[in-house]
């Protein structure tokens, strides 16, 4: 055992060391290249040169659109999948987007557990005092209890009506501090406010497809519906990033709520945000409301049945984490599979030279110095893998844009590659094209005059 | 011109250390036309690429003008080939895929000359040897001779001092070597040293003055002759 671990370690230091001296090699190439680079500027401005670089490249042209393709290809999976993974990330930020991404939401269900003389099964409720001391605890950012009307979580035996127009929508009895819940946007008049719940106004604020329902169109704002018989009087209309369904609810003030249909002091959802705390402070203050709730209520703090929790920090946390690990390995993969498009251009060059051993020969009797033998394959390379890997860009941007007018599935949305990325692609290809074209122009420059004018 | 003293140059040869040069001691003057003439074998070839810069040797001195040709870098070396000698090579070594035109061309390139300028310059350089309207024709179009006189032309344009021809006449029959003779003669008139390695005595006989070599030394013209009177010690090439 231990000689496997100890076989195991070794292997990964040898690995680790060879990737050191890789990067350390590659490094100092990069080097090379920059100084031979300065000492040819005047070439990269040549179009002399370029029309040389051109006329060799197009002395072989299957081999030199077979080197493209697999260059092209590398590019065009590197940037599709790139552009597939923003699809994702941007689709689950909307998904998320329709909720705070920070927000917990807390409601009271049945013991499960028999506790301080309490038998199992006990349906529990909270009340607007248990709000109030939750407000306290440290941590929290906006806080809103909500009231489940006649007890029913959606409120939806209740009808709401205008006229002759009647329907059943979700009923949310709130604080005015839901307002950073919900992820709506307020697109006429306004949110329940502070006066709504201390005056125990009967104001109602209409999500888009409720308002549209109702009113047909017309405008809502200062008009009376009925819900449950009770007269309530419209005072915002709000969208969602949800989508409709999502606006099919209704929000009132909870203190509204609980007097005109029945509820006492009865409290049973706590909803709140904690602003940036982490996933494990996220727990705490969870954790914190659940002992105060415990104490009042009597039922087992362990009893993860006894309140329901939709903790928003812990699903987006492990999304992301997923998410990530799938854009990491989308990289990896991208990367692969152009790393080996660039050692196929480096090879092709390399079997290039070696048919150009007359010729280079030729032009160092004629009075061209190494450092311009080797710019010159430097650039053949380069233009090879730039023009190959620009081709394979603008398809794998034309693919993920495709893919984004599709609308294929809701998890991809907006799949594009930003300008950052486009830019650093083709950073990258120049630098890739100039490794892959450094060490056969190393040995082009190597090229003996003799032996390569000496005839066969 | 050019004096070499006691140049010596060594190959190695798996574990042996071939002594290809052995104190090479010679002078050239300028405007002088010369033949270098030895078996193969006998250090010839080596002998032109030193002098071409395109080799280096171990010991001696080799003087170029008033240079002391030794341990250049590549770089170095390049300049000095660029600017002072042109190559004349057996088997011509043009580009195949540029035209004559492009080919005589190609020292100006490297010298950092402005294409139309080139051109221009490369277009009456085969005016001279009279392949003008041969310009835009490929090597693989020409005949030897032709290919021959295109090389000449490219040997000729960076205004060299000194043209070292290897061989020149060696892929050309008879009738278009003498051609070939003619115009380096005609070149070498012009004031331009011309060498000519060669194992033929016709063309060595255009030469104005012949340097023998056997077994990579330099050795005079009585012993040679005296060599080849005595059959039984000649060295079957």
């Amino acid at each position: 055992m231990l000689v496997v671990v100890t076989l195991v370690k070794l292997l990964l230091l040898g690995f680790g060391l060879a990737v050191a001296v890789a990067v350390l090699w590659l490094g100092w190439s990069l080097l090379r290249i920059v100084w031979v680079s300065v000492l040819q500027w005047r070439d990269l401005f040549s179009l002399d040169r370029w029309t040389e670089v051109l006329v060799t490249i197009g002395r072989s042209k299957l081999r030199t659109a077979l080197t493209m393709i697999s260059v092209s290809w590398g590019i065009f999976v590197l940037v599709a999948l790139l552009g597939l993974g923003n699809g994702l990330d941007n689709g689950m930020k909307q998904n998320f987007a329709k909720d705070a991404t920070n927000g917990v939401w807390m409601s009271a269900n049945k013991t499960s557990v028999p506790f301080g003389g309490y038998d199992v099964g006990r349906r529990l409720m909270f009340e607007n005092a248990d709000y109030q001391r939750a407000k306290k605890v440290e941590g929290i950012e906006h806080i809103s209890g909500q009231h489940f009307i006649r007890g029913q979580r959606w409120g939806s035996s209740l009808v709401t009506k205008r006229g002759a127009k009647a329907n059943s929508f979700s009923l949310d009895a709130v604080h005015p501090e839901a307002f950073y819940l919900g992820g709506q946007t307020i697109v006429s008049g306004r949110f329940i406010t502070a006066a709504d719940v201390q005056q125990r106004r009967k104001a109602a604020v209409l999500g888009q497809t409720a308002a549209n329902f109702l009113f047909e169109g017309g405008q809502p704002i200062g008009e009376w519906i009925e819900i449950g018989s009770v007269p309530f009087q419209v005072v915002g209309v709000f969208t969602d990033p949800g989508g409709a369904e999502e606006e099919r609810r209704i929000y009132l003030p909870i203190s509204t709520a609980q007097l005109a249909f029945n509820g006492g002091e009865k409290v049973g959802m706590l909803q709140f945000t904690v602003g940036e705390a982490s996933p494990s402070e996220t727990e705490a203050i969870i954790e914190k409301i659940r002992q105060q709730l415990a104490d009042r209520y009597n039922f087992d703090p362990n009893d993860r049945q006894a309140i329901r929790v939709q903790n928003n920090i812990e699903q987006f946390e492990r999304f992301r984490q997923l998410f990530w690990m799938i854009s990491a390995f989308i990289v990896v993969i991208g990367l692969g599979t152009l790393a080996a498009g660039v050692v196929g251009v480096s090879n092709i060059m390399m079997i290039a030279v070696k048919e150009r051993t007359k010729e280079i020969g030729v032009r160092k009797a004629l009075g061209a110095t190494p450092n311009s033998i080797v710019f010159m394959i430097i650039q053949e390379a380069v233009f090879l893998t730039g023009v190959a890997g620009l081709l394979g860009l603008a398809a794998g941007v034309g693919v993920s844009e495709l893919i984004g007018r599709l609308e294929l599935t809701d998890f991809i949305a907006n799949p594009s590659i930003d300008i950052k990325v486009g830019v650093g692609a083709t950073i990258f290809l120049v630098i890739a094209g100039a490794l892959a074209g450094y060490f056969p122009a190393r040995a082009a420059a190597k090229v003996n005059p003799i032996h390569a004018l000496r005839d066969q | 011109m050019l004096r070499l003293s006691k140049v010596n140059k060594y190959y190695q040869v798996g574990t042996h250390a071939l002594h290809v040069l052995r104190d090479v001691d010679f002078e050239v003057a300028d405007g002088e036309f010369v033949a270098i003439m030895g078996a193969s074998g006998s250090g010839k070839s080596t002998l032109l690429n030193i002098l071409g810069i395109l080799d280096d040797y171990d010991s001696g001195e080799y003087w170029l003008g008033d240079t002391i040709i030794r341990n250049l870098s590549e770089s170095k070396g390049a300049a000095y080939r660029n600017k002072f000698i042109g190559f004349v090579f057996q088997s011509f070594n043009l580009l195949p895929f540029k035209t004559a035109l492009e080919n005589v061309a190609l020292p100006l390139y490297y010298q950092g000359v402005s294409r139309r300028k080139r051109n221009q310059i490369a277009g009456q350089y085969l005016e001279r040897v009279g392949l003008r309207d041969w310009a835009d024709h490929l090597p693989s179009e020409m005949s030897g001779g032709q290919k021959q006189r295109v090389a000449i032309a490219r040997a000729l344009i960076g205004k060299p001092r000194l043209i070292l021809a290897d061989e020149p006449t060696g892929a050309l029959d008879s009738e278009t070597s003498r051609q070939i003779m003619d115009l380096l003669s005609e070149i070498n008139r012009s004031g331009i040293t011309v060498l000519v390695v060669t194992h033929d005595p016709e063309v060595a006989a255009r030469t104005q003055r012949t340097i023998r070599l056997r077994d990579g030394k330099v050795v005079s013209a009585e012993d040679e002759a005296a060599r080849v009177s005595h059959p039984n010690l000649a060295v079957a090439t």
